[in-house]
C-alpha cells in the first residue's frame, strides 16, 4: 500500500471516527482515501473548505471526545498551526500528519525535511509540545498511526507523524494493524455531550482560564513524557567513529551508507531518533559514548535537527552536517563526508 | 413574596456586558427558547472570540471556545458526532463577518445542522470599537476617525442576504430596540432551532444590538440608533422561511 494511504487505513484501525481535511500535495492521497473508507466504516469524513477550517473541525470533534485527525503538508500545515496551538491549550487529543514538502513559501512539491524545527519547537503560538513521531517506512507508518492515537489520549494532547513526501508516495508491504475499538469517547468525562440532568457542565478552554495551577501541571505532564515516550534505533553505534544521525526517509540511506562503509572497515553507525519531540537524549548519549563525531544527515537546505543533536551532545563531540536539499541524500556524498571527517579536511558546524 | 426577577437556569449569576450592551438581552432569549423547548440539558455552544466569549462564564450549559471567526468549522465536527445534540454557535460581527466569513459561508453551503446566532452591532466590540465589515456608511470608529468610506471600505456586508443564495433551512434578521421587536426575534431564534431540531439543515439568526461604549452613546441612545438607523439598512424579517 501507498503510505498516504496507510496514514487512512490505519487511523481507522486505531479507533479514529473523523477526518479532516484539506487537498494538498503531496499528502492529499491520505484525504482521497478516507473519503471513501471512512463512510463505509461509518466514521465521518469531512472535506473542509480551507487548512483552517479542518484543523477548527479537528478541535470541535476533539473537543466532544471523538478521536480525530487531519493529514496536510507545507503552506496547509502552517496554516493549521494557530489551530494547533488552541487544542494543545486546551489539553486535547488529535493526530495530525505533516507530509512534509521541501522549501519554504510555495516551495516544491518534492519530499522534504525541513519541517523539523515548525514540528518539534512548535508552529504555533504560547508555550505547548506536540508528541512527534517520524516513521522511515510504510509499516513504521502504520505502527505509530496506532501509537499516536493511544499516546494522544493517554496525556491529551496533539501528536504529530513527520512524513514526508517519499514515505506518503512509496508503495511497500504493510501488515496493517487489527481494528481496535472506535468508542474511546466514554473513557472521556470531559468530554461536550450537553451538560445533562445532573446539569453539571463541561466547558472546553484554554486551561489557563479554569486551572490556577495549569502551569506547574503543564511542566509535569511534559517532564514525564520526556522521560517516558522517547524512542530511537541504534544501529552498529558500539564501536562507531562516526555516527550519522538521521531521521525519516533519509535514515534508511543513512543505514545503507553504514553498511557500505562497514564493508570498506570504515567504523561507522546510525542513530535514528523515532520520536522527534521528545528528542531521545539518553539513546543518543549511549550511541555517540565512543565516537569521535557525529554527522546529522538532512533532507534540507539548512538543517534543522542538527540543533537538537548539538544541544544534546552540550559540545562533547564536534557536529558535521550533509544537507541533501530537495533531494532524498547519496550514500556516495555521505560516505565522502565521512571520509573527510576521518581525514580532517571537513568543517564541523558545531 | 413578590418575584422580583426569575431568569433561565441556563443563564449565570453575574455578566461582564456593559450597561446598555444588547448581549445579554439576545443571551437570555436563546436561554429561555432552549429551556421551552426541553433541550437545555443537551445544548453545545460553541463561542466566538470577542465580546461574544463573555457568555462563557455567563452559560451554565456544555461549551467550547472556538478560534476567532472558526466556531462554524467546529460546530460542524460536533454536531456530525453528536447528531441527537443541539449544537449552536453564538458569534460577533467581526468573528462571523470578518475573519470568519469563509466557515460561516461554507458551514451555510453545506447546509450543516446546526443553528447560528449572529449578535451584529456593527463594530469590534471587545478590541475598542473598530471598523466591522457590518459597520453603517459614515460610522465613526476607531479605525474610521472620519466615518466609515465606502470608496475605500466597501458596502456593510449583509450576512443574512449574503447567505440566503445558498438556500439553508432557515434564515431571519431580528432586533432588540422594542418589546415587539424583542418578542419576535425571540420566535425567529425557536424556528431556527426547530428546524435544527427536524434535521433541516443549517439555520441562523442575525440579531441587531445595540453597543453604547463603542458607539458613544447612552443605552437610550443607543437603542434608539438600532431602530432608526440600524434597521434602516439591515431590514428585518424572515429571509428563507423554514420548508422554502
Amino acid at each position: 500500500m501507498k503510505g498516504n494511504e496507510v496514514v487512512g487505513e490505519a487511523a481507522a484501525r486505531a479507533g479514529c471516527n473523523m477526518f479532516c481535511g484539506y487537498p494538498i500535495t503531496p499528502s492529499s492521497e491520505t484525504l482521497e482515501y478516507v473519503s471513501a473508507r471512512f463512510p463505509e466504516l461509518g466514521r465521518q469524513f469531512v472535506q473542509a473548505e480551507s487548512e483552517l477550517a479542518a484543523i477548527n473541525m479537528v478541535f470541535g470533534a476533539a473537543a466532544a471526545g471523538f478521536r480525530v485527525m487531519t493529514a496536510s503538508s507545507g503552506p496547509g500545515f502552517d496554516l493549521k498551526q494557530e489551530g494547533i496551538s488552541y487544542i494543545a491549550s486546551c489539553d486535547l487529543p488529535c493526530v495530525i500528519v505533516d507530509v512534509c514538502r521541501y522549501g519554504s513559501g510555495l516551495g516544491a512539491i518534492s519530499p522534504g525535511q525541513n519541517d523539523y524545527l515548525q514540528a518539534t519547537k512548535g508552529g504555533g503560538h504560547g508555550d505547548y509540545k506536540v508528541l512527534v513521531y517520524a516513521p522511515n517506512s510504510v509499516q513504521e507508518i502504520a505502527d505509530l498511526m496506532v501509537l499516536a492515537n493511544d499516546k494522544a489520549d493517554e496525556y491529551r494532547m496533539p501528536v504529530l507523524i513527520l512524513s514526508d513526501g517519499a514515505l506518503g508516495q512509496m508503495m511497500e508491504p504493510v501488515t496493517l494493524p487489527e481494528f481496535g475499538p472506535d468508542d474511546q469517547v466514554k473513557n472521556k468525562p470531559w468530554a461536550l455531550r450537553g451538560r445533562g440532568p445532573d446539569g453539571e457542565r463541561n466547558q472546553i478552554t484554554t486551561a489557563l482560564y479554569v486551572d490556577p495551577d495549569f502551569a506547574n501541571k503543564l511542566r509535569k505532564k511534559y517532564a514525564e513524557i520526556e522521560a517516558k515516550e522517547t524512542r530511537a534505533e541504534s544501529y552498529l553505534t558500539d564501536d562507531a567513529e562516526v555516527v550519522l544521525v538521521s531521521y525519516g526517509i533519509s535514515s534508511r540511506i543513512a543505514k545503507e551508507a553504514v553498511n557500505r562503509a562497514r564493508e570498506k572497515g570504515i567504523k561507522l553507525g546510525l542513530f535514528r531518533p523515532i520520536s522527534l519531540w521528545p528528542f531521545p537524549k539518553k539513546e543518543l548519549g549511549e550511541a555517540t559514548a565512543n565516537a569521535k563525531a557525529v554527522l546529522s544527515v538532512e533532507m534540507s537546505s539548512l538543517g534543522q535537527m542538527v540543533e537538537d543533536v548539538a544541544l544534546h551532545l552540550k559540545g562533547r563531540l564536534p557536529i558535521y552536517l550533509e544537507l541533501s536539499d530537495m533531494n532524498v541524500p547519496q550514500v556516495a556524498n555521505i560516505l565522502k563526508k565521512v571520509d573527510g571527517i576521518l581525514n580532517g579536511s571537513e568543517q564541523e558546524v558545531y | 413574596m413578590a418575584v422580583t426577577r426569575v431568569k433561565p437556569k441556563l443563564i449565570g449569576e453575574n455578566n461582564q456586558y456593559c450597561s446598555g450592551c444588547g448581549h445579554g438581552i439576545l443571551n437570555r432569549l436563546v436561554a429561555e427558547v432552549l429551556e421551552e423547548l426541553g433541550r437545555a440539558d443537551d445544548a453545545i455552544l460553541v463561542t466566538a472570540v470577542g465580546c461574544a466569549c463573555m457568555m462563557n462564564e455567563l452559560w451554565q450549559g456544555d461549551n467550547m471556545q472556538a478560534a476567532h471567526g472558526r466556531a462554524p468549522a467546529s460546530a460542524t465536527a460536533i454536531k456530525r458526532l453528536r447528531p441527537e445534540n443541539i449544537v449552536f454557535t453564538y458569534q460577533g460581527d467581526g468573528d462571523l463577518s470578518s475573519i470568519g466569513i469563509a466557515e460561516i459561508l461554507h458551514a451555510t453551503a453545506r447546509n450543516e445542522k446546526f443553528t447560528t446566532i449572529f449578535a451584529n452591532n456593527g463594530v469590534f466590540g471587545m478590541t475598542g470599537g473598530q471598523m466591522a465589515p457590518t459597520t453603517l456608511v459614515g460610522q465613526k470608529t476607531t479605525t474610521t476617525h472620519f466615518g466609515r468610506d465606502p470608496q475605500f471600505t466597501g458596502m456593510p456586508v449583509k450576512i443574512v442576504e449574503l447567505l440566503a443564495t445558498l438556500k439553508p433551512a432557515y434564515l431571519a434578521r431580528g432586533s432588540v430596540d422594542s418589546i415587539k421587536n424583542i418578542n419576535t426575534t425571540k420566535k425567529y431564534i425557536r424556528n431556527a432551532f426547530e428546524a435544527q431540531i427536524d434535521s433541516e439543515g443549517f439555520s441562523l439568526v442575525e440579531v441587531l444590538l445595540p453597543c453604547p461604549t463603542n458607539w458613544h452613546l447612552t443605552p437610550e441612545q443607543a437603542l434608539e440608533r438600532v431602530g432608526s438607523t440600524v434597521e434602516a439598512y439591515y431590514p428585518l424579517g424572515e429571509v428563507v422561511k423554514r420548508g422554502e
